[in-house]
């Protein structure tokens, strides 16, 4: 599991077996190769498995998008065409749920695990087949749900997915089933990410990475897992709930006969909300990385963002029911949710301050990656206004169900949560490719994708103040209204917004197409950057680091390039290739890298056939209970690090697992 | 899970094994889960319909005793993590067979339990109160079946093992698996059948 480092000796540092090897029959030990297919599909490296999350996530990004241009083509003009009803419910339902589950939380996931080892020092997570199993675990989930589509219709219930909407009367299709199960599987992949990230940053550190040195991006993550722990077990027991009443007739939530409604609400929105600071805080963490950087400053007021992001991480699971201030919880309720719901504004304004504060006198370079990151704190500084608005429970009940609530929490997630993603591409980039994203395109992708997104979801605001209604496919001229509030005029801007907003992103898709193509590589170090992930070669090696820093600083890189001279000043003294050179010169010896395996696949592979089960036939799930039995006992009895005779085909003298370095 | 003897001797931030530390906050995670059915039930164990109320069908004593076996399984299962830290594979191997039997009387009794329940009417969608009485326990009951697949499994593997010892980790690592297992269910018993409706 962990890397076994050993301590160069003239000792051949071969790790002994602890079970008899080459036991696994068809299934030894995977290669470890560098070119093939099965390098991706059996790798445990957290650093491919993080740039397949982002595929994969980027994949249901344009999934999710296409989903939300058709819903606002519907709306575009009174009496849409373009969707039925069922079409339409399945579409909103389908839209949120591949945008929340499928590309922001595995999209924070992939830069998790890319980054954050990197950023601690570390050279793997600890739980490397963990990592992988969790990977194959969201894409089949995510695949699973998505067959819905093909398989009599997807899940029409919204996201939150209301008791007696979800109920077999109301959706008889198979399509919530695929959505209850394909959850669960996403969100066991959720958990163990969590427990493994956790783990990681707890007792993986570099020496001297104490916890207040971290880089904020990998503690915002931190903060975010913590969440996941906590958040994603109450979604499971009110998954498992809606299962059981829908495949085996119990009525958890059936009011006729006694059940309460109230209580998926409340279950689903104890996960639901910790949810959205899952959603927000990773992106948090990136533009806090970001700007530092290119305001060629520190962060103002380190302790202060973390704390901060700790505060909200605490808050976060006392504001639930304010999602809940129209179903009638009693005025103790609501003012209590009501005062804690103002109150985690003020963590999230420290955060805003502290920004500003960053930016504030700062040689400020406006590359695409800082455009993206003043990007957010622009527009999720709107949406957060708009979310306080919400606090006020007399308000937000006029406000609930319309398309206000849908402005506010686009500017939220899209304005912030995704805005600070795409900052993260252009920043990162060379770090994972060794190109440079083109700033030209850049400049496109940026503009087009502020300007649609405005146009989109700005109108909203003023629809929903006039009292457009949320998940409505339709709406007419008729009640319409005159003039300036015409409801007209504004979902025709916000449909054309839409439209930008796609080219926008098409752009980014353009920009990712040349830069695949180009030659040109990228500098070791482009942006001048702080944190310990510049600190290694672009691409990084497998094993990240030849020899493990020592840190005594927070931005040790930065402290590693600049000293103060005599006047206080900081002044360039090293260049990102001479301390990287230090680095090669006092490689470890022998550094050893958990080895590839099958099992994770093949445990991830057991789940959708459980769900498959479920639903169409029990021996079907009692096949993928055995399957994900027969991956725990291979997995189990599988050294985490491969001895020598157990690679195939047997290679001699050095392995790949020894690497040699220096 | 098998290379655990690597890890306690390679350095960690914490001090604490990286598999321990995993296993503790995968326990605070199923706290939640719990803690989310256990609401499930407390707010529908009055809703009984038309079938029998609790007071009718549960059988105190019994359940009583099954419970007691359980948390005896706990203390050979201490004996069993004890054995193994000295390095004494056939102690170990000797406790941790008696743990699963003790787990898997147990099981028997709940199954035991759920028949006849159901044959003096309480099936499982006969009322909210018997959905989420089975849901719960249900729950726990899988909780302790995997556990029983657990022990018996490390039986296996240390009955190959050629270094005394080698497991002592993972032994502990499931005790505490098996120690939560326990805990939960003296709250899920403390509040099924020990609280009046």
């Amino acid at each position: 599991m962990a890397i076994i480092e050993r301590p160069a000796t003239d000792t051949p540092a071969v790790v002994a077996p602890t079970v008899p090897s080459a036991a696994y029959g068809a299934l030894k030990r995977p290669v470890s190769t560098t070119s093939t297919w099965r390098s991706w599909l059996f790798t445990v490296d957290h650093k491919k498995l993080g740039l397949m999350y982002g595929a994969v996530a980027l994949f249901f990004f344009i999934v999710g998008g296409l989903e939300a241009v058709l819903i606002r083509l519907q709306l575009a003009a009174p009496d849409g065409k373009v969707l039925n009803a069922d079409l339409y419910n399945q579409m909103f339902t389908m839209h949120a749920t591949t945008m929340v589950f499928l590309f922001v939380m595995p999209m924070a996931s992939a830069f998790a695990n890319y980054f954050l080892p990197l950023q601690i020092g570390a050279r793997d997570v600890a739980f490397p087949r963990i990592n992988a199993f969790g990977f194959w675990a969201f894409l089949f989930g995510g695949i699973f749900i998505n067959m819905s589509w093909f398989l009599g219709g997807a899940a029409d219930g919204g996201w939150f997915m209301y008791a007696p909407n979800s109920g077999p009367i109301f959706s008889p299709s198979n399509g919530i089933d695929f959505w209850v199960l394909g959850l669960q599987i996403t969100g066991i992949a959720s958990l163990t990410g969590a427990v493994n990230l956790i783990v990681t940053v707890l007792n993986m550190r570099a020496p001297g990475m104490s916890l207040m040195r971290m880089p904020i991006f990998t503690w915002m993550v931190t903060v975010v897992q913590f969440l996941l722990l906590f958040a994603m077990p109450v979604i499971t027991v009110a998954l498992f709930l809606l299962m059981f009443q829908r495949n085996f007739d119990a009525t958890f939530f059936d009011v006729a006969a006694g059940a309460d409604p109230l209580l998926w609400q409340h279950l689903f929105w104890i996960f639901g909300h910790p949810e959205v600071y899952i959603l927000i805080l990773p992106s948090f963490g990136i533009i806090s990385e970001v700007l530092p950087v290119f305001s060629r400053k520190p962060l103002f007021g380190y302790p202060f963002v973390v704390f901060s992001g700790a505060a909200i991480g605490f808050v976060g699971w006392g504001v639930w029911a304010h999602h809940m201030f129209a179903s009638g919880l009693g005025p103790v309720s609501v003012a209590v949710f009501s005062v804690a719901t103002m109150a985690i504004a003020v963590p999230t304004g420290v955060k805003v301050v502290n920004w500003t504060m960053t930016m504030w006198g700062g040689k400020l370079q406006f590359t695409v990656a800082m455009k993206f990151a003043i990007g957010l704190v622009v527009l999720f500084t709107i949406g957060g206004l708009s979310g306080v608005t919400h606090s006020v429970a007399p308000s937000d009940t006029q406000q609930t169900d319309t398309y206000y609530i849908v402005a506010h929490f686009h500017y939220v997630l899209f304005g912030g949560a995704i805005l600070g993603l795409f900052s993260g591409f252009y920043y990162w980039w060379p770090k994972m490719f060794g190109k440079m994203l083109s700033e030209r395109i850049g400049n496109w992708n940026f503009w087009w994708m502020v300007v649609g997104m405005n146009m989109t979801f700005g109108p909203m605001h003023i629809l929903g103040l006039q009292g457009q209604p949320r998940r409505m496919y339709v709406w007419t001229e008729a009640r319409a209204g005159e003039g300036f509030f015409n409801l007209g005029f504004w979902n025709l801007i916000a449909s054309i917004g839409s439209i930008i907003l796609t080219i926008g992103v098409l752009f980014f898709l353009i920009n990712i197409f040349v830069t695949a193509r180009s030659k040109k590589q990228a500098p070791l170090d482009p942006w001048d950057a702080r944190s310990l992930e510049w600190m290694t070669s672009n691409p990084p090696k497998e094993h990240n680091f030849d020899s493990l820093p020592t840190v005594g600083h927070l931005d040790e890189f930065f402290h590693r390039k600049y000293q103060e001279d005599e006047n206080g000043q900081m002044q360039r003294v090293k260049s990102a290739e001479e301390v990287l050179k230090e680095l090669e010169d006092n490689a470890d010896a022998h550094i050893h890298m958990p080895s590839p395996s099958y099992w994770p696949i093949v445990l991830a592979l057991g789940l959708p056939v459980i769900g498959f089960g479920i639903i169409y036939s029990i021996p079907l799930a009692l096949l993928g209970g055995a399957i994900v039995l027969f991956g725990c006992y291979g997995w189990a009895l599988e050294p985490s690090t491969a001895t020598e005779d157990e690679i195939d085909p047997p290679s001699g003298g050095q392995s790949q697992e020894v690497v040699k370095v220096g | 899970m098998a290379d655990t003897a690597l890890h306690t001797e390679h350095h960690t931030s914490t001090g604490l094994s990286n598999v321990k530390l995993g296993m503790w906050l995968f326990l605070g995670s199923e706290c939640l889960l719990f803690g989310g059915l256990i609401s499930t039930y407390m707010l529908y164990r009055g809703r009984v319909g038309e079938g029998p109320t609790p007071s009718q069908v549960f059988d105190i004593p019994f359940t009583s005793v099954s419970s007691f076996v359980l948390l005896m399984s706990s203390l050979t299962m201490v004996l069993a993590v004890s054995a193994a830290n000295q390095k004494d594979d056939r102690g170990t191997t000797l406790w941790l067979t008696i743990t699963a039997l003790l787990g898997a009387t147990f099981v028997g009794g709940q199954v035991y339990e759920f028949t006849a329940f159901y044959n003096e009417g309480l099936g499982f969608t006969t009322s909210l109160f018997a959905s989420s009485f089975y849901v719960l326990t249900g729950f726990h009951g899988v909780h302790v079946t995997v556990g029983i697949i657990m022990l018996m499994s490390l039986v296996g593997i240390l009955k190959r093992s050629k270094v005394p010892g080698s497991k002592s980790e993972t032994v502990e690592m499931i005790g505490l698996y098996w120690h939560f297992v326990d805990v939960v269910w003296i709250v899920i018993f403390t509040l099924i059948y020990l609280i009046p409706v």
